[in-house]
């Protein structure tokens, strides 16, 4: 078999191909409730019942898009520019790690907020920092890099937490002391579940889009990802334009540190994210590494967390049904998005 | 000092050489990959599932090199998925080999959910039992840390030779690394580049499940979630520190092992109980770093590696 480029894919193969991968998802989830004894109907309206049935399973997934927001941004922003970032969850890390420090009474007053945000997205953009000026610098590849700072990070926050950070009422628990009220990001709506971080992920969306779409940085970033020889040759500064876009990638993923610590936690502990980081990399394929397209992707994949883990309550079938049929999605759609680019041809 | 009483111990050396054999298992076959021309991410959730298919056919009755078939075979399936999408596709290699690591790794959690409802606590196996190789297993200090291993750490050492043999000294082997340097003269030959990039990427990805079935086989007896906890990833960085030659990696494997079985030596250490545990932890993937850096000057990489050939286009 051979690939033959379409001159012209008509709007029907390419808006047909995505959902068809998106359908064939389903018909992937129903063979999954089936093998595991359940009916697959049912199965699939638990699912949808769980993430949106009630307000408060949509209040859920709305906050466990907000992160996933965060990290998915963070990949597109990334991967756009060709620079492998796998190391979100490292960054989301460092982000809430810095907000800690800052907002367990290390300053106060009205900018604590704006201050925690700004010292965890240096923090997160520091993190990324490392590994890409290895690439830069030695020619080393940032995606085994990155993935081995997750490791590194996470042992660096389990030390932190029973040293350093420990709180000292705790009960010994390996936990952070709790967030001064000035230092919590507020509710959206009084009486709602749902804090600001959601509002400041639709925020970052929409920048990030400008900045893709209106800028110079943009530009470039992207002239870098389609060709970064055709990039030098056409005087960008290929080196430059990577070390901002990490800046940038490391900063948005630690966004989502910070707001699971000041939204919804309130201290940080070892489990803050159920791989967060890696999720992003779903969130920005399935949304095609469009930044706004990043959000309903985000609710998308969010849905199917909190749907999933409400169904196996239910009916039965394990939760894990979740992450594959995440996995499924992910390589179904990058298939269909090639083909509605090419055709396969015989020879 | 305590550091020479570990370094002179037999016991140390063999479980560095027992640490090893995982890694040189999976490295052997991301290395035959990458050789061919194709990054394989999927590694760390080939391993896992490899794991796990390992110990679960051994728990439900299939005898030891039974479960280590099986696990091979689960490892071919998804090495067959990742080819397909791509070799013939031409697919991001980034993109899909994460994806096909957390297919595998999500598919290990969910048969074992499915499989074992109830269980708290995951059943243990009857793993490899140490065989002393007869004579060679007497000898100080060698002997113990090479000659009383399972008969897995052999076969890991044995396919690393039959890795080098088959790519250095065969036409099959220059055909594959030839696909990896040179796909267009490939072709020109009459040869498939696409037979032969699938066929390494199948038979690599079936070396990386042994891998993985050598933790709940031979070196656990029992499945965990996290078991595998980024191995594969330091396998990746070993096909770059031994340079895409399997000698030179398996010499990096045991070298990476020597440091982890000290690293956990070193934490009963006077010195040892003074530094956070943690950062003995941290070693594995600092090492792993460091090596990729030591190595970046170096420009052995397969040239073709990551590219994809579409027969016709030039």
């Amino acid at each position: 078999m051979r690939l033959e480029p379409i001159a012209n894919p008509s709007a029907l193969r390419r808006a047909g191909l995505p959902l068809a991968a998106l359908g064939l998802t389903v018909v992937t989830a129903s063979l999954l409730a089936l093998l595991a004894g359940a009916n697959p109907f049912a199965t699939l309206g638990l699912i949808v019942q769980g993430a949106v049935g009630t307000k408060f399973a949509a209040l859920e997934t709305l906050n466990r898009a907000t992160p996933l927001i965060f990290t998915g941004l963070a990949v597109a922003v990334a991967f756009r520019a060709r620079l492998w970032n796998i190391g979100a969850e490292a960054q989301l890390y460092a982000g809430a790690v810095a907000a800690v420090l800052l907002g367990t009474g290390a300053i106060t007053g009205p900018l604590t907020l704006p201050v925690m945000a700004l010292a965890a997205m240096l923090a997160g953009a520091l993190v990324l920092l490392g590994p890409v000026m290895l690439k830069t610098r030695f020619g080393v590849d940032e995606v085994v890099t990155t993935l081995l700072f997750n490791f590194i990070m996470l042992l660096l926050v389990s030390y932190l937490l029973e040293g350093p950070l420990k709180d000292p009422m705790g009960m010994g628990w390996p936990k952070s002391a709790a967030l001064i009220k000035e230092a919590r990001l507020p509710r959206i709506v009084t009486g709602l579940r749902l804090h600001w971080g959601f509002g400041l992920a639709l925020i970052a969306a929409l920048l990030v889009w400008v900045i893709q779409t209106r800028t110079a940085l943009g530009y470039e970033m992207r002239a870098v990802g389609l060709n970064p020889q055709a990039a030098r040759f056409a005087g960008i500064p290929v080196n430059a334009v990577l070390v901002k876009t990490a800046l940038l990638s490391g900063g948005l993923a630690a966004l989502a540190g910070f707001s699971e610590v000041s939204g919804l936690k309130g201290n940080l502990t070892l489990d803050l994210s159920p791989g967060f980081g890696y999720t992003g990399i779903i969130v920005a394929m399935l949304a095609l590494l469009h930044p706004l397209a990043v959000i309903p992707s985000a609710l998308f994949v969010a849905g199917i967390f909190v749907g999933a883990d409400s169904m196996s309550r239910a009916a039965g079938v394990p939760t894990y049904i979740a992450d594959m049929l995440l996995a499924f999605a992910l390589l179904f759609m990058v298939l269909a998005i090639l083909l509605t680019k090419v055709r396969v041809v015989r020879g | 000092m305590e550091i020479f009483d570990i370094l002179l111990s037999a016991t140390f050396w063999a479980a560095a050489v027992r640490i090893a054999s995982p890694l040189i298992f999976a490295t052997m076959g991301e290395l035959i990959c990458e050789r061919a021309g194709v990054l394989n991410l999927g590694i760390e959730g080939i391993m896992v599932i490899g794991a796990f298919c390992g110990w679960m056919a051994v728990y439900q009755g299939a005898d030891l090199w039974g479960g280590v078939g099986v696990a091979m075979g689960a490892g071919m399936l998804f090495g067959l998925l990742h080819a397909t999408l791509t070799v013939p596709f031409g697919l991001s290699q980034h993109v899909v080999g994460l994806g096909v690591t957390l297919l595998a790794t999500s598919t290990s959690s969910f048969a074992y959910r499915l499989m074992l409802p109830e269980v708290t606590s995951p059943p243990k196996i009857e793993p490899f039992a140490v065989w002393p190789v007869p004579g060679l297993s007497e000898i100080p200090l060698i002997g113990p840390a090479l000659f009383q291993q399972t008969p897995l750490t052999y076969a890991a050492f044995a396919v690393a030779g039959l890795t080098a043999l088959v790519l250095f000294r065969t036409p099959l082997g220059l055909a594959l690394r030839a696909a990896g340097e040179n796909p267009a003269a490939v072709d020109a030959q009459g040869l498939s580049v696409t037979g032969l990039r699938m066929g390494a990427v199948i038979v690599g990805s079936g070396l990386m499940a042994v891998g993985g079935a050598f933790l709940t086989l031979s070196a656990f007896s029992s499945f965990f979630f996290e078991m595998v906890n980024g191995r594969g990833w330091i396998c990746i960085a070993l096909v770059v520190f031994g340079a895409w030659k399997p000698g030179k990696a398996v010499l990096g494997a045991l070298l990476f092992a020597a440091f982890d079985a000290l690293q956990v030596r070193m934490q009963q250490t006077p010195l040892g109980q003074a530094v956070p545990y943690q950062v003995f932890l941290m070693m594995p993937y600092i090492l792993s770093i460091l090596a990729l850096i030591l190595m970046s000057r170096r420009a052995e990489v397969p040239a073709a590696l990551m590219t994809p050939f579409n027969k016709g286009e030039r």
